[in-house]
């Protein structure tokens, strides 16, 4: 497996995992509270919907000209990357509420426990598990479907996918309860800075340029995009107590 | 709106989110690469640089926005 197959692998697994947990969140919510059968229902029509995405979309964009490919599928996963780099920055600077798998579940569990109950099949926890499971999925998708088009290996990102899903499955199987534990801030932080940095260098390549090292070059620009990544999230930091403390005190009276 | 409107919205949503400057940003930037590259200076430079400018942009408007 070269580099960039390993990068790839990892990005892809790193997304799954984080876009899985909080899929799993609402699915247990969901299930615990109402009919785990409906649930079931609806996990299953999503993952199919999103498999017969994967499976129509991935070959489409494999039979492209890869000048083509790496332009145009690089610069949206650059823009994507951005996308999640920033709101990732923001969160560890403190200007942005980290994510809270159990304030999502306690949320959830109030909905799904407010909402009419039928007896048989619950049109409610199918439509929120499909809903929940698609939309996180579809953030999946469209991570496999980059990432595995610009190296030709869509099989690979599936793989990563489908390991990272049946993992955290797994996990939540075993202690029915949400994978709050899972540090998925700082996996978010990672994702944004591995889909930065591929959406960069296939963009760049797309574009004419060539890189010094070729593939190499993506040992400098990870590790670089990280570093200046998190030298924002200091200055943001830096930025914030100064505006505290410069703001005026109010004295109570008693 | 029709069905067509709301996919296009929502594909854009998707990809883009809520900083559309950033993506502009990044069409501009390949464009500019794209150009550089028929000269004959390096332009592999040009696009790590403007994604570091446009992600010190995209956080300085958000950081300004939370302050309001």
């Amino acid at each position: 497996m070269s580099g960039a197959e390993l990068g790839l692998a990892v990005s892809v697994f790193l997304a799954c995992a984080v876009e899985a947990v909080e899929a799993l969140t609402i699915v247990l919510a969901v299930g615990t509270t109402r009919s785990w059968s409906s649930t079931l229902a609806g996990v299953g029509a999503a993952t199919a919907l999103l498999a017969v995405l994967v499976g129509a979309l991935g070959p489409a964009l494999t039979s492209l000209p890869i000048d083509v490919l790496r332009v145009g599928v690089g610069g949206l996963l650059l823009v994507f990357g951005l996308q999640w780099l920033r709101k990732a920055i923001l969160r560890a600077g403190g200007l942005k509420a980290l994510h809270d798998e159990d304030a999502a579940f306690a949320h959830e569990m109030q909905a799904a426990r407010g909402a009419g109950f039928r007896a048989g099949f619950d049109p409610y926890s199918f439509t929120v598990a499909l809903k929940g499971v698609l939309l996180e999925g579809l953030e999946v998708a469209f991570i496999v479907l980059t990432f595995g088009a610009n190296q030709h290996r869509v099989g690979l990102a599936a793989l990563a996918a489908g390991l990272a899903i049946v993992l955290v499955a797994a996990a939540g199987i075993a202690i029915r309860a949400p994978l709050a534990r899972v540090p998925e801030n700082t996996m978010k932080f990672a994702v944004g800075v591995m889909l930065s940095s591929f959406g960069t260098f296939w963009g760049a390549e797309g574009a004419g340029a060539s890189w010094p090292g070729h593939d190499a070059a993506l040992l400098v620009i990870i590790p670089a995009l990280l570093a200046i990544s998190l030298a924002f999230v200091a200055l943001i930091r830096r930025a914030s107590e100064l505006s505290a403390a410069q703001a005026p005190v109010t004295v109570s009276g008693s | 709106m029709s069905a067509v409107t709301a996919a296009a919205l929502g594909v854009w949503n998707f990809v883009v989110g809520d900083d559309w400057r950033a993506a502009i940003g990044v069409v501009v930037a390949i464009a500019a690469t794209a150009l550089v590259a028929t000269s004959t200076v390096a332009a592999w430079w040009v696009l790590p640089l403007a994604v570091v400018a446009l992600l010190a942009d995209s956080l300085r408007r958000a950081a300004r926005a939370g302050q309001r």
